[in-house]
C-alpha cells in the first residue's frame, strides 16, 4: 500500500495539513464563505497567509474579511502600515474594537514593530512597504510559527503558505445620479504551496446579501438566496491532482 | 480597615439634619397651582402618577399607577403635570425658612434639604428642639409640612427625615440596617443583591468591605459605605507629594541597553516602594534620560491599571531600547545615559483600580498589553492606536484615534441620530488626507454643484491625484452637508458623491469649496 493510499484513508496525514483537522484550537475561525479558499478550515495559527493588494479593488476589504470571524471569537488584532483602515466597516464585520490595534505608520522600523506584534496578538496584519528580501520574509514567517501567531501580509509575500488575491469586484446599488453603494460582489483567488497547491476560486458578497436584501431597491433585484452562499470553484489550472486528495476515486487511480 | 476604625472613634463623622417635606411635587403644585388644600390630588409624569396626596392615597391612588386608572380609582382626583421646574421654584421660600434658623442649606433635590446639625442643637439646646423649632418655623413662614431627621451622613439623615426620627450619634448603621437595599438607589446593584438574597441594607453592610469593592467595584464600594452608615468619601487623583521622583545617576555612563535596563529595575522597585508607602499607585510615568552630552529625553507612559513594579521596570526598559538602540532614529543620543529620572503621575489610592472581573480582560489581554506597549516604546506612544465609534456625518468624523492604553471615549455621542449620516457598508479605507481629484462632464470641462445643490453636468470622469482620467460607471449623489455653520472654526459645507469607476474602484468623492477630493475609497 502506498504512501498516497494511506493518506486517501484517513491513515496518516501531510505535515503541511497537519493541523488542518485535528486540534481546533490551532485553527483560529474564518467566515463561512472564505473557508474554500484556506486548506486549514480556517486561520492556522503560525501560517503566514498574504492578501495581494496592488490593482485589487477590494482587498482591504477581503483583509478585514479575514480577520473578522477570528476577532469577534475574541482574538486579538494588530494592522500595521495600512494608514486609514476604516475602522467603521471594521465594526460593520463584527470585530471588536478594543481588540483591534493599529500601527498607522510603523516607518523603518516596520520589521522590529511586526516582530513585537507577533510575540503578543493572535492576528498581525502588516503592508510591506516595498519588495522584502526572502531571508527577511522568512524570519518573521518563522516568528509567526513559533509564536502561533498568524500573519497576513497586506501585499504580496515570498513564501507565504496562502495568497489570496481579488480578481473582481462588482458593486451593486448605485445608478446614474440616485441609489447607493449597497453590496459588492468579490471574486478572491486563492494559491499557495504544500496542500493549497491548487487554484480556488470563491464568489462571495460583501456585506451579506440578506442583510441589504431587506432594504433592497427595485432594480436591485437580480440577487437571488442562491447567490448568498459561497460557491467554490476549481478553475482549470488543477495541475497537481496526484498531490491533493479531493476524493477516493482520484486516489485510486493514482495507486 | 483605617477608616471604619477612626468613624467608630467619632472623628470624622458629621451631624447631618435633614429636612424632608412628604410628596413634595404634590405640595408644589398645590402651592403653585392654588388648589384646594383637602382635595385629592394626582401630579403626572409621562402617563404615570409620579406622586400624590395623602387623600388621594386613601382612594387608593399609588404611585406608578397609569393615569387613567388612578382616575376610575378615584373620578375627583385632580391631575396635574409634573414640573421639575416648578418644584424647585417652590421649594425655594422653604429653603429660605430653613436658612433663618440654620446656616446655609444644602438642597439635595426638591423637597429634601440638609444642614449641618452641630450649630443649631448648640444653639437651640439640642437635637430635638432645633428640629421641632424649625418645624414650626417652616410651617409658619412658608406653609408647608416637613419632617426632619437627624444622623450621621446624608444618607442615613434623610431616611431619618423619612421616619421623622433622631438618629443617636454612631448609631446610623443600626437605624439603616432594617431599611430595603432598594433606599441605595443602584437599581443594577440592587437587583444583583437581590437575587444574592440580600435585601435589607443591613445584609449588605454585613458584607465585608473588601470583597464588596473586589466584586462589585468602586460604586458599590460607595454604597456599601453608605450602607455601614459612613459618608461617601469618592477616590480622587491627588497632587504628587514632590519626593516621589526616583533619580539614579550611572557612573559610568550606559552606552548599552542591559547596563541601564539593570539600573533601571533597581529604580523601578524603589520608586514602587516609595509609592507603596505613601498608599498610591500610578497610572502614568514619565521616563527621562540625561546623557553625558547634556541631551534630555522624555517620554510618558500611560497604562489603564496602576503599573507595578514589574510594569515599571518593563517600561524604563523598552523606553531605553527605544532610545539606545534604534539604529535609524534622527533623535538618537550621541552619548551614554548618565542620569535616569521616573516621575509617577495620575496617582490612585493603591487598590482604588479594579480591573473587570472577566469581561474586556479576555484571553491573551496580557500578552496583547505587553507587546502593544512595547511598539509603543519603539515608537511612541500616539504610534498604537485603536478606533472609537464616535458620532458624525462623515468617514472620518464616525472614529476618534485613541493611544493604547487610553481611556476609550468616543468624541461625540455616536448613539444619537446623526441625519444625513453616510449609509452604511462604510468605506475600507478613509484616507487620512484626503486625495485632490479632478471631474469631468460629458463635454470635458470640469463639474461644480450650484448653491441650489444642483449639478451642472452629470459626472463621466474621474482623475484622482493626477493619474489619468477613469471613466464612471454609475454614481450617486450629491448628499449636502452643512455642518456646525454656527462655530466658524468647525464648519464644514460640502456635497459628498458616491462614484463607481470603470476598473472596478469605487470612491466617496467631495466637493468642498469647488474643489473635488476623494475622501474614502470602498475597498
Amino acid at each position: 500500500m502506498s504512501v498516497t493510499a494511506l493518506v486517501g484513508r484517513g491513515l496518516v496525514s501531510r505535515a503541511s495539513e497537519r493541523d488542518g483537522r485535528g486540534g481546533a484550537d490551532r485553527v483560529l475561525p474564518v467566515r463561512e464563505e472564505l473557508l474554500p479558499l484556506l486548506p486549514w478550515q480556517g486561520l492556522r495559527r503560525g501560517a503566514t497567509v498574504a492578501v495581494a493588494a496592488e490593482g485589487a479593488p477590494g482587498s482591504s476589504s477581503l483583509l478585514l474579511a479575514l480577520i473578522a470571524e477570528a476577532a469577534r471569537d475574541g482574538s486579538w488584532c494588530a494592522v500595521a502600515g495600512v494608514a486609514g483602515l476604516g475602522v467603521s466597516a471594521a465594526a460593520e464585520l463584527g470585530i471588536d474594537l478594543g481588540r483591534l490595534a493599529l500601527v498607522p505608520r510603523p516607518g523603518a522600523e516596520w520589521m522590529t514593530v511586526t516582530a513585537a506584534l507577533l510575540d503578543g496578538l493572535e492576528i498581525v496584519a502588516v503592508r510591506p512597504p516595498g519588495p522584502i528580501p526572502p531571508k527577511l520574509a522568512q524570519r518573521l514567517a518563522a516568528r509567526a510559527k513559533q509564536r502561533g501567531s498568524v500573519l497576513i501580509s497586506y501585499g504580496s509575500w515570498a513564501g507565504a503558505d496562502v495568497t489570496l488575491r481579488v480578481t473582481d469586484q462588482t458593486w451593486h446599488g448605485l445608478g446614474s445620479g440616485r441609489g447607493r453603494l449597497r453590496s459588492r460582489e468579490l471574486a478572491v483567488t486563492s494559491h499557495g504551496r504544500g496542500s493549497a497547491t491548487r487554484h480556488r476560486g470563491v464568489q462571495m458578497w460583501l456585506p451579506a446579501r440578506e442583510a441589504v436584501a431587506a432594504e433592497r431597491l427595485p432594480h436591485d433585484a437580480a440577487g437571488s438566496p442562491a447567490s448568498i452562499t459561497a460557491r467554490a470553484v476549481t478553475t482549470a489550472r488543477a495541475v497537481t491532482t496526484a498531490r491533493v486528495v479531493m476524493a477516493p476515486e482520484t486516489v485510486e487511480r493514482a495507486s | 480597615m483605617s477608616d471604619g476604625a477612626s468613624v467608630v472613634k467619632g472623628v470624622d463623622t458629621t451631624r447631618v439634619l435633614a429636612v424632608w417635606c412628604p410628596d413634595w411635587p404634590v405640595l408644589a403644585a398645590v402651592i403653585d397651582e392654588g388648589c384646594p388644600p383637602q382635595s385629592p390630588v394626582a401630579v403626572v409624569a409621562a402617563g404615570k402618577v409620579a406622586a400624590c396626596s395623602a387623600q388621594a392615597r386613601v382612594e387608593g391612588v399609588r404611585r406608578g399607577l397609569r393615569q387613567r386608572e388612578a382616575q376610575a380609582r378615584c373620578p375627583e382626583l385632580i391631575v396635574l403635570h409634573h414640573d421639575p421646574d416648578r418644584d424647585a421654584r417652590a421649594f425655594e421660600p422653604v429653603l429660605a425658612a430653613v436658612e433663618q434658623l440654620a446656616p446655609p442649606a444644602a438642597a439635595l433635590r426638591p423637597g429634601l434639604c440638609a444642614i449641618a446639625a452641630r450649630g443649631p442643637a448648640r444653639y437651640f439646646g439640642g437635637e430635638r428642639q432645633a428640629a421641632e423649632l424649625l418645624v414650626d418655623h417652616v410651617a409658619d413662614s412658608s406653609g408647608v409640612e416637613c419632617q426632619i431627621g437627624v444622623a450621621d451622613g446624608i444618607f442615613a439623615a434623610s431616611h431619618a427625615a423619612r421616619a421623622g426620627v433622631i438618629v443617636p450619634a454612631g448609631r446610623s448603621a443600626e437605624f439603616l440596617a432594617p431599611l430595603d437595599v432598594a433606599a441605595l438607589d443602584r437599581p443594577e446593584l440592587v437587583d444583583v443583591l437581590r437575587r444574592l438574597g440580600i435585601r435589607a441594607l443591613g445584609a449588605f453592610a454585613a458584607l465585608p468591605h473588601v470583597d464588596v469593592f473586589a466584586r462589585f467595584g468602586a460604586d458599590a464600594a460607595l454604597a456599601h459605605r453608605l450602607a455601614r452608615g459612613l459618608d461617601p468619601r469618592p477616590l480622587a487623583a491627588r497632587a504628587v507629594p514632590p519626593d516621589l521622583t526616583v533619580v539614579t545617576d550611572l557612573e559610568p555612563p550606559a552606552e548599552r541597553v542591559d547596563t541601564a535596563a539593570f539600573a533601571a529595575r533597581a529604580q523601578a522597585e524603589e520608586l514602587h516602594r516609595k509609592l507603596a508607602r505613601h498608599g498610591l499607585a500610578c497610572t502614568r510615568l514619565v521616563i527621562e534620560a540625561h546623557t553625558e552630552n547634556g541631551e534630555e529625553l522624555t517620554r510618558e507612559w500611560r497604562h489603564d491599571g496602576a503599573l507595578s513594579a514589574a510594569d515599571i521596570a518593563d517600561r524604563v526598559r523598552w523606553q531605553l531600547d527605544g532610545w539606545l538602540s534604534g539604529s535609524t532614529r534622527a533623535d538618537r543620543p550621541t552619548a551614554g545615559v548618565a542620569r535616569l529620572r521616573l516621575t509617577p503621575e495620575g496617582l490612585v489610592a493603591q487598590g482604588g483600580l479594579q480591573l473587570g472581573l472577566w469581561g474586556d480582560a479576555g484571553r491573551g489581554a496580557d500578552r496583547a498589553h505587553r507587546a502593544l506597549s512595547r511598539v509603543q516604546g519603539l515608537l511612541g506612544p500616539d504610534a498604537v492606536v485603536t478606533g472609537v465609534a464616535s458620532g458624525g456625518r462623515g468617514p472620518a468624523e464616525q472614529v476618534r484615534w485613541v493611544p493604547w492604553g487610553d481611556e476609550r471615549r468616543p468624541r461625540r455621542p455616536p448613539e444619537q441620530p446623526w441625519p444625513g449620516k453616510l449609509p452604511a457598508p462604510a468605506p475600507a479605507l478613509v484616507c487620512p488626507e484626503p486625495l485632490p481629484a479632478m471631474v469631468y462632464g460629458p463635454d470635458a470641462r470640469s463639474v461644480g454643484v450650484n448653491g441650489r445643490h444642483l449639478l451642472t453636468a452629470p459626472l463621466c470622469r474621474v482623475a484622482i491625484d493626477g493619474e489619468p482620467a477613469v471613466e464612471v460607471t454609475s454614481w450617486a449623489g450629491p448628499w449636502p452637508v452643512d455642518e456646525r455653520w454656527w462655530a466658524p472654526a468647525e464648519a464644514q459645507r460640502r456635497a459628498r458623491f458616491q462614484v463607481c469607476l470603470a476598473d472596478g474602484r469605487a470612491l466617496l468623492l467631495a466637493l468642498v469649496s469647488g474643489r473635488w477630493q476623494v475622501e474614502a475609497v470602498y475597498d
